[in-house]
């Protein structure tokens, strides 16, 4: 999966190399503010009430 | 064509892993930044109404009433009470049990709070100590909480938020008291950490505009 991504990114090393660090930007900061509120809502982890 | 369904695999584990990672980071920092903003925006709101008018004794769900501090936490350490303890309200700060008795009031003041994630505002609640003082601030008055007793409870012991602690859930109260309740141990839901008060006076803050002298206890 990831060799696959990285032998379809466009451009010279410098600019892949960026690509890639953008993307795993991305998944992580839709994973952080979007995902995870989302999931931890429904998940109810933490209940400090009785 | 085994070989790369078996690296497939490996790669796809490899990546839930590191989402499971990231969603510990999540929970246990990255919500703090979020519930930090929530609280510091209630808290605004509230010191706003106290100037603007008389605030409704009745706050809303999510609403913050009053401020509790707690000088064993630290010397300035504050936060805004908001109403409810579901996880909508719980995210904002310590949440006010609905129905549970009001600031000063005969009954019991029972507050929840997250012990790690979240603001987590009952982080530090196994430090405190019999006779720490715990004030709560109203629009009007301060009141003085004594802390009397710590213990653990199954999170099914819902008598320690009862108007008498440990009484019936519908009981009369036998005095005024203070409750807080956060998970127990850190990081976990297993059981619940108790801390128990009963008020030791209250005093108007038109007598007291500065607070009372508890606050600089500890």
């Amino acid at each position: 999966m990831y060799s696959w991504i990285w032998h379809h990114l466009p451009g010279p090393l410098p600019v892949r190399g960026t690509t890639a660090l953008v993307l795993v930007l991305a998944v992580v900061a839709l994973l952080l503010f979007v995902v995870f509120p989302v999931a931890s809502s429904h998940l109810e982890l933490w209940t400090p009430s009785l | 064509m085994i070989r790369t369904l078996v690296r497939g695999l490996s790669e796809l584990a490899v990546t839930a892993g590191a989402v499971l990672l990231l969603f510990v980071v999540y929970e246990v920092w990255v919500t703090d930044l979020f519930s930090d903003r929530a609280q510091d925006q209630v808290a605004e709101e509230l010191r706003e109404d106290w100037t603007t008018g008389t605030p409704d004794p009745e706050p809303d769900l999510g609403q913050a009433f009053a401020f509790v501090h707690v000088p064993r936490f630290g010397a300035d350490w504050t936060r805004a009470v908001v109403e409810g303890t579901d996880p909508d309200e719980l995210e904002e700060g310590p949440g006010h049990y609905v129905g549970s008795a009001m600031p000063g009031e005969q009954g019991n003041f029972a507050l929840a709070g997250h012990r790690v994630g979240r603001g987590s505002p009952f982080l530090a609640l196994d430090v405190l100590r019999p006779g720490d003082p715990v004030v709560v601030e109203t629009v009007d008055a301060w009141h003085v909480y004594r802390v009397t007793t710590t213990t653990v409870v199954d999170p099914s012991e819902s008598s320690v938020v009862a108007p008498t602690p440990g009484g019936a859930a519908n009981g009369e109260p036998t005095g005024a008291f203070l409750t807080m309740t956060t998970c127990h141990p850190k990081f976990s839901t297993r059981e619940r950490l108790v801390v128990h008060g009963e008020l030791e006076g209250s005093t108007s803050k038109t007598a007291a505009p500065d607070g009372p002298a508890a606050l600089e206890e500890v």
